[in-house]
């Protein structure tokens, strides 16, 4: 499940802030894009959450109501509400509400620490407002929109079909 | 009468929950009648029906005693109805005499508006709930522990004509199941119970994984491992119009407990006072009152202390 | 025999309907109904849309209501009926005597069911209710076995409902307190079982142990798939020995059954889960649809292997509905 450990390797040389500025365009895209996911958090909306990918090098620390995107290296983020680990491909299937939470936090597969009520307000949000994660967090144009379009959408049909595949 | 112009509450003592040997039982019931300072006597098996038969021929004795000796006798109803047979003991229980005490709403209905008091098994979370008891007969009610005070208070303002009894000393009754836990654990299946769970009379500890001490099992009942006491938050319970006190007996000198209680009642005794009182009465019991205060049920919360004190 | 899906989101909802819901159960955004979780469930106007695109397809919409009114704020609740009455539910589901009587009485032409939270576990408590407030269906608790369903079936004057897939409560619902002895909140009160915010995970010797409020309710060594700390299906000791002392973490799964319930007359099967994910309500739902439609008494063995990996634990029960788990 987790992505093989070339990706993490690819991806170390990426100073700090351009992960960061990634994740805070991204973010804005999201919120652009699916308006009522606020109104769904309500005061959850402004608790720090911690998304620590475990095959990727950086992490982010997100704070949906100041529209906050921080980023740092795996381990950097000290000050969140909640944190939830796993790996990439999952965390972003899970928010999709392609896999269900809880059969894979029962799994073990995804490890969540801090404020459990802000995760399950999250989860709970994120999943009925339908966000498509390579739609939506790509850049939207630029030298890697492409690729990187295309990278992330065939890494999650090529995981999320080995999931399928396990479950069967 | 009080200062606050409301008749002091009268004392309930509610029925054995555990299985207790006969002759334990029975003796039990005898000292009650003969020294315990108590109004009410609520007798019968509430917890299972399997148990029934070890009481059965020792009740008409136990009620016979208790009545001479003053007490109003109430009959309890099962509070898990499923069987048959179970149904049967409600329909028994409505066409004797003495007070009946309803567990589950079925006995409510078999009373058909005779007159019946309401067990705090049975969910009356608010005065519109107790009103529509009321309208079928039950004049008496016992909340449920997990109400907190302002609950209670406003319960007792939006039905006046009814007398409500808070459940104020003993383990929590906190859930019931089809399945037997007690039987579970020592090995035996519920059909073949071998009525296990007569080996604890005070019930069966469960703790957690890190030695808390947490619940206590009573046969198919689950029971808080606190002993819920509510004698320093009398006053509150006299000023939100509580008509009456639930001791629920457990394996301590219960009559004891009455005398205690009922010194506080009468403003004899002050509460913090009573307390450690209490503790010397059952000195094992880690007591609680947290339902009370809307805080997490297996807490106490003491009184604040005056100044200077 | 009606297939009755959860949804705790609009999403879900829409995704019930696809997957083939014959009728669908939601609650509002507040204490009023038993999944009370942070960021679940429907606004007035949410409910009143869902509706409209239920009644499109063809499909039923119950509007759960199923704690108990608070004393001193039972507006909230009183608005939750009139609302849903509004919205035009199909059925409002309730289990507190006191909003029952408000229902019957402010909306007599509304289709009242009995929520499972009312613990009504014989015919004549069931008959009781159906000549006091007219209700027209009772969802039965998880305390009876198949025979018992089919026995106050074939007895009282009012439809059945089964929860046949999903959590499953170990005690007899909307009779346990063992959630505010541990955390101060309650299922009968604010609609929720041991809820999130009393929730911690923490590591401890390699172990991961869960905890609700100050207790510890479980610990799973490495490797172990971990479990959402509910009370009831925690690991404590008792005597010495350490064990799952009143259920081990599984879901409830009686497909294998379904027959026999239809035999028994039962008029729906339910599925539990609004609090779990789109996925959960696709994949259970559509496997159930095929479970019910198979002819004859095929076991459904390879839907509930599929299923299985939905279940808390990963593994299921009959619960109640076989004599023996007692």
């Amino acid at each position: 499940m987790t992505l093989p450990p070339v990706v993490p390797k690819m991806l170390k040389p990426i100073p700090v802030p351009v992960a960061e500025l990634a994740g805070q365009l991204a973010f804005a895209r999201v919120i652009d894009r699916h308006p009522a996911l606020l109104d769904r958090l309500g005061d959850f909306g402004g608790k720090t959450y911690c998304f620590a990918p475990i095959d990727l090098p950086f992490e982010f620390a997100v704070t949906p109501r100041l529209a906050r995107v921080r980023a740092a290296h795996r381990g950097g983020i000290l000050r969140y509400d909640a944190k939830i680990s796993g790996p990439v491909v999952l965390l972003l299937a899970l928010a999709e509400g392609r896999l269900d939470g809880d059969a894979e936090f029962f799994g073990r597969q995804i490890s969540i620490d801090g404020d459990m009520e802000a995760v399950l307000a999250l989860r709970n949000a994120v999943e009925n407002d339908a966000v498509d994660f390579v739609r939506d967090f790509a850049p939207a144009r630029g030298p890697l929109q492409g690729p990187v379009q295309t990278v992330l959408d065939r890494l999650r049909t090529h995981l999320l079909a080995r999931e399928e595949r396990r479950w069967n | 009468m009080t200062a606050l112009g409301r008749a002091a509450p009268t004392l309930t003592l509610g029925p054995v929950l555990f299985l207790w040997e006969p002759a334990t039982w029975r003796d039990f019931y005898y000292r009650i009648a003969d020294e315990a300072d108590v109004d009410t006597v609520v007798v019968g098996e509430v917890v299972c029906s399997k148990r029934s038969h070890f009481h059965d021929a020792l009740t008409g004795k136990v009620v016979d005693r208790l009545a001479a000796s003053g007490k109003q006798v109430r009959l309890a109803s099962l509070a898990l109805v499923t069987l048959e047979r179970e149904l049967q003991v409600s329909h028994r229980l409505a066409r004797q005499s003495l007070e009946v005490e309803v567990s589950e709403l079925s006995a409510h209905a078999a009373m058909a508006g005779k007159p019946h008091a309401v067990s705090p098994l049975v969910n009356v979370y608010n005065a519109a709930t107790a009103r529509v008891l009321a309208t079928r007969g039950a004049t008496s009610i016992c909340l449920p522990p997990e109400l907190p005070a302002s609950s209670i208070r406003a319960i007792v303002e939006g039905a006046p004509d009814i007398r409500f009894e808070v459940f104020s000393f003993g383990r929590v009754p906190l859930a019931i199941s089809a399945r037997c836990a007690h039987a579970r654990v020592k090995g035996n299946t519920k059909d073949n119970c071998k009525f296990i769970c007569g080996e604890d009379p005070d019930g069966l500890a469960v703790d957690t994984l890190d030695g808390q001490h947490f619940l206590a099992l009573n046969g198919v009942q689950t029971m808080s491992s606190t002993v819920q006491c509510l004698i320093t938050d009398v006053p509150e319970l006299m000023s939100a119009g509580v008509s009456s006190l639930r001791l629920s007996p457990q394996v301590c000198d219960m009559a004891r407990v009455a005398e205690t209680f009922r010194e506080v009642v009468g403003g004899r005794m002050d509460p913090n006072e009573s307390l450690l009182r209490l503790r010397d009465i059952h000195p094992g019991a880690e007591f609680s009152n947290g339902f009370l205060h809307g805080l997490p049920g297996h807490l106490l919360k003491m009184p604040e202390l005056p100044l200077g004190a | 025999m009606e297939l009755i899906c959860p949804a705790g989101t609009p999403a879900a909802f829409r995704d019930a309907i696809e997957a083939g819901a014959d009728a669908i159960y939601c609650g509002f955004r507040n204490e009023t109904n038993a999944r009370n979780f942070p960021g679940l469930n429907f606004s007035p106007n949410e409910l009143a849309e869902a509706i409209g695109l239920a009644n499109i397809r063809g499909v039923k919409t119950l509007v759960a209501i199923n704690t108990f009114m608070r004393a001193g704020a039972e507006e909230i609740w009183i608005k939750a009926v009139d609302d849903a009455v509004r919205a035009g539910a199909h059925a409002i589901i309730l289990a507190d005597l006191g909003l029952l009587a408000y229902a019957a009485e402010k909306h007599p032409a509304q289709r009242l069911h009995l929520s499972v939270q009312a613990a009504a576990c014989n015919a004549e408590y069931i008959d009781f209710l159906v000549a006091a407030f007219g209700i027209k269906r009772a969802v039965l608790p998880r305390v009876l076995t198949i025979a018992e369903v089919a026995a106050i079936t074939r007895k009282v004057r009012c439809e059945t409902e089964v929860f046949v897939f999903g959590g499953l409560c170990v005690m007899e619902e909307g009779r346990c307190s063992l959630s505010s002895y541990a955390t101060s909140k309650s299922p009968n009160m604010h609609g929720v079982c041991s809820p999130a915010s009393h929730v911690r995970y923490r590591e401890a010797g390699g172990d991961m142990v869960s905890e609700l409020g100050a207790f510890t309710i479980n610990r799973f060594p490495e490797g172990e798939p971990a479990g959402y700390p509910t009370l009831c299906k925690g690991r404590f000791v008792v005597d010495g020995a350490d064990g799952y002392i009143f259920e081990d973490p599984v879901s409830l799964d009686i497909l294998s059954h379904i027959d026999e319930l239809r035999d028994a007359g039962v008029a729906a099967l339910k599925i539990e889960g609004r609090q779990r994910g789109r996925a959960y309500v696709s994949q259970v739902v559509s496997e159930i649809r095929k479970a019910m439609e198979q002819t004859g008494r095929v076991e459904p063995e390879a839907g509930s292997q599929r299923l299985r990996r939905l279940s808390e634990g990963q593994r299921t029960t009959t619960g109640s509905y076989d004599k023996r788990w007692r």
